[in-house]
């Protein structure tokens, strides 16, 4: 099992993903983003930071890199994908995920640790029900998600977990950033391909707080091992 | 080689520059002629006060810098520290105050991403930030704005470039008004063998530019910007146009591109480019190796076409590094530094004779012995005369109970200096690097080193090495007692990180100061450098770096004396260590290390409910001091404590509080005989913690105690009932005291 | 009601990250001969139109919009 973190420049969390990978007994493969080779893997993370500064706009320069036309390909063939805070935005910039992600609406970077609630199945919830509140971490300037028709997005299985209150409560309240609907994080249509605002890899070790993560990055591995 | 043109009206520009005419007479005994434009100002910027030291050498020679622990001390980029298996730490404050009055964000960010690249000279990778900050009057809306700068400055910079946040300080004094202390504290780790040093190897070695291209960022920064007082005009223009502008981007490219140097052993040596850019780190590397350099200043990447020798030369362009390479080695590290997309150019040479020679435009611009830039500033032998406050000599013990006792905690938990700064942290990332045990918000920031996996830069599998660092500097205390105030600072840090069941092994520090021309501040320096230096020794942390920043005075008015100590400290298991929060209804509540002892003066409650500073800070046992930690370390390493959390600005009441928040749990405590009501509650007297314990263990901690000659008293028990009982003085809600402690910030500096 | 037009540029002698980091990413993506790159900002203000209009913009445009100490701008206003 062998999965896939890509690097950018600028990319701030590929170590942690790639440990978090290791943590869950799996092989992280670091991805060079001028490389257009995805090394044969079996999932390929899209880890946080500030892919060539995020100037412009949050991934907008990153989704032109080599690499990623090779992610787009894998993406289409079904190839589990997954994006994390900035790799989200790299997703949304380059079109493998709905919507796009913008200036927090309090103006101000949020690091805090968060609830989460699961909303759908995919490839990287499956064995999670949904309804499942998750504590991880959120640290990010630019994560107010924004689509044109959110309902349409949840009727369609498309929004993967929703800020809510320690409860489970979705509303203001908990909503770090002002996302529409409080969306956490996306899949595309065919639920392979995932974005997620609050970083699970920051989440799989008690020494260092929740593992809540480990059930999301946990069930792409079983999902791809079976 | 014909020599460099002298300047014309060379005395007047030298005295144009800040060259005393003694200092100017100098320089044309060294050289045998009068110096050139360039050589002026390169003299001037490496002789300010910022790069030479000139005033302040004299006291630092008093401080201790060897100890077991000690691989690197004063001198180099950083000072390093064995930490065990195989893996040594290196950190170090600096300060960047100045700047960050004039443009509070880039001035901030710049500060960050100068002492990340410190650290990183020394083959380190940067893995933690702290920022001890002051500011002025919370109420005055320039201090909102700076506060709000300065914090995005830092989050901008320090997440930008995944470097975590993980603790600092923030405190209030209108003296910082018109001069705001942002400090920096940079912590990186590195494998033993991997360490760089900033000096040249050997003649013939290429010297290469890596990093961003240079331009008339800070011009004369060095000079101008540090070693000069602020006009009374808040805004002074001419101090303008010089600003660094940081690129966290580069910033983090550059540290990526710098470790596969290192990993691939590519370097004899390497220094960031930061106060006098290209001239302070050429002249360094050459002189602290007795040789010389001679550079091609037609080869260094320019921002701009049409810049002068003397302002490439002195350039304070960010996210720089000068390189020592072998000359076979210079194509691979070429190839390393254009993977990372790091402009890197061949400038010049390490050469044998010991002289600093620029070339531009085809001439010599610059020939002088690179050891007389580098150490031959005159030592500036200024006039002391000895401080004492004003009110020093008050009895602050005197001051009667609060009539209303209530009033008087909820005052102090609000106070800005005292509340929580959840604020501030929530801006920072401090997860990055997945190292951060305990993050901001407790005593001392815990990093495990390796990440208990085989592929970790830091250490071996299943290993659970850590380092707590804390940072600590009470500006008040100083004021009243430079002396005792800096002891109290170095046995604070060093108590925090104990309380955290780290044995305290280094310091580090900043010395915030006024003018040195103004001789009672020399005499508050003086006497602040002799309680550290006294502090260090007692409690077995030697100093292995640091920085002084003088001239933090605008107009009259100079900011209290705030030297601030950043105190390592290395634990074997961070699976040990207590937190500051209480963990479980019942468990036993003891007061560990010393009794109460008169500790109103200079304290919180004094300045927030009397509205006085006044009075002597409190006494300091150092050797009791100094058995607390030997303590701690060996109640954490046994298990024993529940929790451990120290008692601070604010006095025992606020660290109860603090330790119940988290779990919201509550307190009983039993008070004090023969001592007053609001001395017990708000005194700060130190080498005081509170910590929890199981009932079971109470035996085994008090035994621990009497082993180690610790003072230790029952203090009460934790309790279900989320609130703090005070004996029959005080019952406070913990809804009303967490209200206090989490609001006093926000509503202080009218925050949204 | 004339709508007043503000650019904001970083001065020419700051350094501009965002600008340095377009401008080499645009010849990756097959854009070549593109010298420099600098990013600012674009303001739209309608505003009430009085005598001392002009005075009002650079005023604004000096204290909040721009910041002095790295910025520059200029205005143009569309009657």
């Amino acid at each position: 099992m062998r999965v896939g973190v890509v690097q950018f420049p600028g990319s701030c969390d590929d170590r942690d993903a790639a440990w978090a990978v290791r943590v869950l007994g799996a092989e992280p493969v670091v991805l060079w983003h001028g490389d257009a080779w995805l090394a044969g893997v079996d999932a390929v993370v899209l880890p946080g930071g500030f892919s060539y500064g995020d100037y412009l706009r949050s991934g907008a320069l990153a989704r032109f890199s080599p690499v990623m036309g090779s992610v787009g390909a894998f993406a289409r063939r079904g190839g589990p994908v997954l994006g994390v805070c900035n790799g989200f935005q790299v997703l949304c910039e380059a079109g493998l995920l709905p919507g796009a992600l913008t200036r927090n609406a309090g103006l101000r970077f949020v690091a805090r640790d968060q609830s989460v609630r699961v909303e759908a199945r995919c490839v990287w919830t499956a064995g999670i029900r949904p309804g499942t509140v998750l504590a991880l971490p959120v640290k990010h300037g630019d994560g107010r998600y924004v689509h044109p028709e959110p309902d349409a997005l949840a009727t369609g299985g498309q929004v993967l977990a929703r800020y809510c209150d320690p409860d489970g409560v979705v509303g203001t309240a908990g909503n770090p950033n002002g996302s529409v609907a409080a969306i956490a994080g996306v899949t595309n249509a065919a639920g392979n391909v995932a974005g997620l605002m609050p970083h699970p890899e920051h989440a799989v070790d008690p020494l260092l707080g929740s593992t809540d993560g480990r059930l999301l990055l946990g069930a792409v591995l079983a999902a791809v091992a079976a | 080689m014909t020599a460099p043109a002298a300047a014309p009206h060379g005395p007047a520009l030298a005295g144009e520059l800040g060259l005393t005419a003694d200092e100017y007479e100098r320089i044309v005994g060294t050289l045998g002629r009068a110096p050139s434009t360039a050589e002026l100002a390169t003299y001037s910027v490496m002789w300010s006060e910022h790069c030479s030291y000139k005033s302040s050498k004299r006291y630092l020679a008093r401080l201790p810098t060897r100890g077991p622990h000690i691989l690197v001390g004063p001198g180099e980029n950083a000072g390093v520290v064995d930490v065990g298996g195989g893996t040594a730490v290196t950190f170090k404050i600096e300060s960047h105050n100045h700047p960050s009055f004039v443009e509070p964000f880039q001035g901030a960010a710049t500060g960050v991403g100068g002492i990340i690249r410190d650290i990183l000279a020394m083959g380190a990778r940067p893995v933690a930030l702290l920022d001890p900050l002051r500011f002025g009057d919370p109420g005055d809306p320039r201090t909102r704005r700076l506060v709000d700068g300065v914090v995005r400055g830092i989050g901008h910079y320090g997440n930008s470039v995944g470097v975590a946040t993980v603790g600092g300080e923030l405190a209030f004094d209108a003296s910082y008004g018109g001069n705001p202390l942002v400090n920096v504290l940079c912590l990186g780790v590195l494998p033993r063998t991997r360490l760089q040093l900033a000096r040249a190897e050997r003649a013939g070695d290429v010297a290469v530019l890596v990093g961003q291209r240079t331009g008339r960022d800070g011009i004369g920064g060095a000079s101008v910007l540090a070693s000069a007082e602020f006009g009374d005009a808040a805004a002074d223009a001419s101090k303008r146009p010089n600003v660094q502008v940081g690129d966290p981007f580069a910033g983090k490219s550059l540290i990526e591109c710098c470790l596969q140097l290192y990993a691939e052993d590519l370097l004899s040596g390497i220094q960031d480019m930061g106060a006098a850019g290209i001239v302070c780190s050429t002249a360094e590397m050459a002189s602290r190796a007795g040789l010389g350099m001679t550079v091609d200043l037609d080869a260094v990447p320019l921002r701009e076409a049409s810049m002068d020798a003397w302002e490439i030369l002195c350039s304070e362009s960010q996210e720089r590094m000068l390189a020592l390479v072998a000359r076979d080695g210079v194509p691979r590290v070429l190839q390393v530094c254009a993977r990372w997309g790091v402009d890197a150019t061949p400038i010049g040479e390490v050469t044998d004779g010991g002289r600093l020679v620029f070339r531009y435009r085809g001439r010599v611009v610059h020939d002088v012995p690179a050891a007389s830039l580098a150490d031959g500033a005159p030592s500036c032998d200024r006039h002391v005369v000895d401080w004492v406050h004003p009110a020093a000599g008050q009895d602050a013990e005197a001051v009667p109970p609060p009539a209303d006792v209530r009033a008087a905690a909820l005052a102090v938990l609000s106070s800005p200096n005292v509340a929580s700064a959840r604020w501030v942290w929530e801006q920072y990332d401090s997860l990055v690097g997945h190292g951060t045990v305990v993050g901001p918000g407790g005593d001392a920031a815990v990093l495990r080193l390796a990440d208990g996996l085989s592929h970790g830069e830091g250490g071996q599998a299943g290993e659970f090495r850590g380092v707590a660092v804390s940072t600590d500097g009470n500006g008040r205390w100083c004021a009243l007692d430079p002396r005792e105030g800096t002891k109290l600072a170095v046995a604070e840090a060093a108590r925090n990180v104990a309380c955290a069941g780290a044995a305290p092994v280094a310091a580090t520090n900043c010395l915030n100061f006024g003018s040195p021309e103004r001789p009672p501040v020399m005499g508050q320096f003086r006497d602040a450098v002799e309680g550290l230096a006294v502090a260090c020794e007692a409690l077995g942390t030697p100093v292995t770096g640091g920085n002084v920043s003088f001239y933090n005075q605008t107009g009259h008015t100079a900011v209290q004396p705030t030297p601030v100590v950043g105190v390592l400290g290395v634990v074997d298991d961070v699976r040990a260590c207590p937190g500051p929060a209480f963990v479980a209804p019942g468990d036993a509540l003891l007061m560990v290390g010393a009794p109460t002892r008169p500790g109103l003066g200079g304290s919180e409650y004094l300045q927030r409910v009397h509205g006085r500073v006044a009075g002597r800070p409190p006494r300091i046992d150092l050797d009791e001091e100094r058995r607390l930690h030997g303590l701690l370390c060996a109640a954490a390493a046994g298990g024993v404590l529940r929790s451990a959390h120290d008692v601070a600005v604010g006095g025992l009441l606020a660290t109860v509080v603090e330790s119940c928040l988290p779990r919201e749990l509550g307190a009983r405590l039993v008070p004090e005989d023969g001592v007053a009501v609001h001395q017990w509650l708000f005194g700060e007297s130190p080498t005081r913690v509170v910590c929890s314990a199981a009932p079971d263990a109470v035996p085994v901690l008090s035994a621990l105690c009497d082993g180690h000659g610790v003072f230790h008293r029952r203090l009460g028990i934790v309790t279900a009932m989320p609130r703090v009982e005070a004996g029959g003085s005080l019952t406070l809600g913990l809804d009303e005291a967490g209200h206090a402690h989490r609001s006093g910030l926000s509503e202080a500096l009218e925050l949204t | 009601m004339p709508r007043v037009h503000i650019d904001v540029m970083p001065k020419d002698e700051i350094l501009d990250p965002q600008g340095q980091a377009i401008e080499r990413a645009l010849p990756q993506l097959g854009f070549a001969g593109v010298r420099s790159v600098r990013v600012g900002k674009h303001f739209e203000l309608d505003v009430d139109d009085t005598a001392d209009l002009e005075e009002r913009v650079r005023a604004m445009a000096d204290s909040l919009l721009a910041n002095s100490v790295i910025e520059r701008f200029r205005y143009h206003v569309e009657p």
